[in-house]
């Protein structure tokens, strides 16, 4: 079985943002690390392939060329190989647009499953696994926690979805979007590291794939949510139970 | 024509809430968009959610009754979506931003070639176009977007619009489609969590524990204190990654976004993450033994206390 795994190289969220004058992002001052979510995809796959269930594990990632980076750190907890897609402005790139060129590139590689985050931590979407999976024609189970290939060419997922958990049983090929409880992902050792270096890393363009994108929807600037202000710390319980009456008045 | 096709969430045979917040969304787009709201039931044996969506504030109700519905699967509802939408010309489709409008909406949006908001939280006019606002980065950023695609498929977060008053009866239209059932994917089951308690997203108090908590049998003090005022029980990522909750009851950016009346956030030390789903709840109070805990700094009101100590206490003091 051959696994394609997705990563994003995506704007470390833990800082505080800060826009510029005309409502663009600054950028400026921001770190870029591997989405977290692709962490547990990566990490299924590499796990697949160590039970000798998948024999081959693409890396790919939409991205600039500074995203060999964040490929690298994936390629370190495992993988055969990384293949890039290079653009040159990400961020004016929409779901639909970087959903088509990964359709481009599963018409290409023929994965039998491709394992993507179920969102990226930035711009939080959590729309190409769906959306792919409509452009190739394949099933998609998203939300995974739980991921048990069968041998008679099918997959039973187990899905985090409202009210509870769902289980669907999708064939292969089929798209599969990963969620926080799918695995915990592995450190990369120093010796992941060191090979990591060493793997092959092609790099593409979309229109090598034969994709001409034009994204439908355009970003037209950021604002910062309103500000929630501190407020008082009571000495006790019973000073609780009176500002939540009399007060807030929120409890009767 | 520019309709707003808004897709209905239902289970058991009722109409689930989380369809009325994106239906006050799509009151909001008709003010700019005119046009037509149509309710779309897509189910099996569905006729009353058909009639009960007649009277939630849209004007016009399409029913698609077949056993291709009966369980939900995103490749069954995706075409079907897609069809209505064309055949009804929509100019937006909406769903809630829920599992299962995140689930099917992007799948419908590539196969109309539309581009897609995610989890919108405003819908305004800019330079005669609609537009609309959306958290980004774990709630601390609001990104404003506009579409240029003929079909904008559009998932609303439930905790920021009002359901529309409920008005008089709109018309049901049924339509059969003709869809083969999808036969690469099968429903297996759906694990329910049961509970006597309101859903997270529309309660109006929610009682929430952290790993702080320690063990799945503290939570218990929470369940407790949560049933006194009639709220839900909800949990940190850490409790539900620890085992102590299940995993339902997560709040968080990767969660339920929730914004009750009061939220009592216990032993929960408050990663952004966890912020991002319950700072728009209108009053914050935080029991945290940890007076330097982060989320301090948006609660109103704050117990530096051992929460085996101040939970009972607090329920004791509250009966």
């Amino acid at each position: 079985m051959k696994i394609l795994a997705t990563v994003k190289r995506v704007f470390d969220t833990d800082g505080k943002p800060k826009l510029t004058a005309d409502a663009k992002l600054d950028v400026s001052s921001i770190d870029c690390k591997l989405n977290p979510f692709d962490e547990y995809g990566v990490e299924e796959a590499v796990r697949l392939q160590e039970k000798g269930i998948a024999t081959e594990v693409v890396i790919c990632c939409v991205g600039p060329e500074e995203a060999q980076k964040e490929m690298r750190t994936a390629l370190a907890m495992g993988g055969d190989r990384g293949l890039l897609v290079k653009v040159n402005d990400t961020e004016s790139l929409d779901t639909l647009s970087i959903a088509k060129i990964l359709a481009a590139v599963v018409k290409k590689e023929k994965p039998d499953l491709v394992i993507l985050g179920k969102l990226s931590t930035d711009s939080e979407n959590n729309q190409v696994g769906q959306m792919l999976a409509e452009l190739t024609g394949l099933p998609q189970a998203t939300f995974a926690f739980k991921l048990t290939p069968d041998a008679g060419g099918w997959a039973i997922v187990g899905r985090e979805v409202d009210g509870g958990t769902s289980d669907v049983k999708v064939k292969l090929p089929a798209i599969i979007t990963a969620d926080l409880r799918l695995n915990e992902p592995r450190y990369a050792s120093l010796p992941g590291i060191m090979k990591a270096k060493k793997k092959p890393l092609e790099i593409t363009t979309p229109e090598a794939l034969g994709v001409s994108v034009k994204p439908a929807i355009v970003g037209i600037g950021y604002e910062l949510p309103p500000a929630r202000k501190a407020g008082i710390k009571v000495a006790s319980v019973a000073e609780l139970v009176d500002k939540l009456r009399n007060e807030a008045k929120v409890i009767s | 024509m520019s309709n707003i096709l808004v897709v209905a969430e239902h289970l058991e045979g009722k109409l689930r809430k989380a369809t009325l917040p994106t239906i006050g969304f799509a009151k909001k787009a008709q003010a700019l968009t005119g046009g037509k709201i149509i309710g779309l039931v897509l189910g099996h044996n569905a006729a009353s959610v058909a009639a009960e969506l007649a009277t939630a504030g849209v004007d016009h109700v399409i029913l698609v009754d077949s056993a291709i519905y009966a369980d939900y699967l995103a490749e069954a509802y995706a075409p079907a979506v897609a069809e209505i939408a064309k055949v009804k010309g929509a100019s937006i489709v909406a769903a809630p931003a829920s599992t299962t409008g995140k689930d099917f909406l992007p799948r419908a949006a590539a196969r109309m070639d539309a581009g897609m908001i995610s989890d919108a939280i405003e819908v305004f006019s800019h330079n005669g176009a609609v537009a609309y606002k959306r958290p980004v980065w774990a709630g601390n950023l609001i990104a404003r977007e506009t579409s240029t695609s003929a079909i904008t498929a559009v998932t609303v977060r439930m905790t920021n619009f009002d359901a529309p008053a409920a008005g008089a009866a709109a018309p049901i239209e049924t339509i059969s489609l003709g869809f083969a059932a999808p036969d690469d994917t099968q429903f297996l089951s759906f694990d329910r969590v049961k509970s006597s308690r309101p859903e997270l997203t529309d309660a109006a108090a929610i009682v929430a524990g952290g790993r702080g908590l320690k063990s799945a049998e503290a939570f218990k003090m929470l369940e407790e204190l949560a049933d006194l005022i009639g709220g839900a029980v909800g949990a940190s990522r850490a409790a539900v990654d620890s085992g102590y909750a299940p995993n339902d009851w997560q709040i968080g950016q990767t969660g339920k976004i929730v914004a009750p009346g009061i939220y009592f956030a216990v032993a929960i030390s408050g990663a952004i993450q966890h912020l991002a789903g319950m700072k728009g709840s209108k009053v914050i109070v935080t029991i945290n033994k940890d007076g330097e805990a982060p989320i301090y700094q948006i609660s109103d009101y704050g117990l530096v206390a051992d929460a085996f100590k101040a939970v009972p206490e607090l329920t004791a003091a509250l009966k």
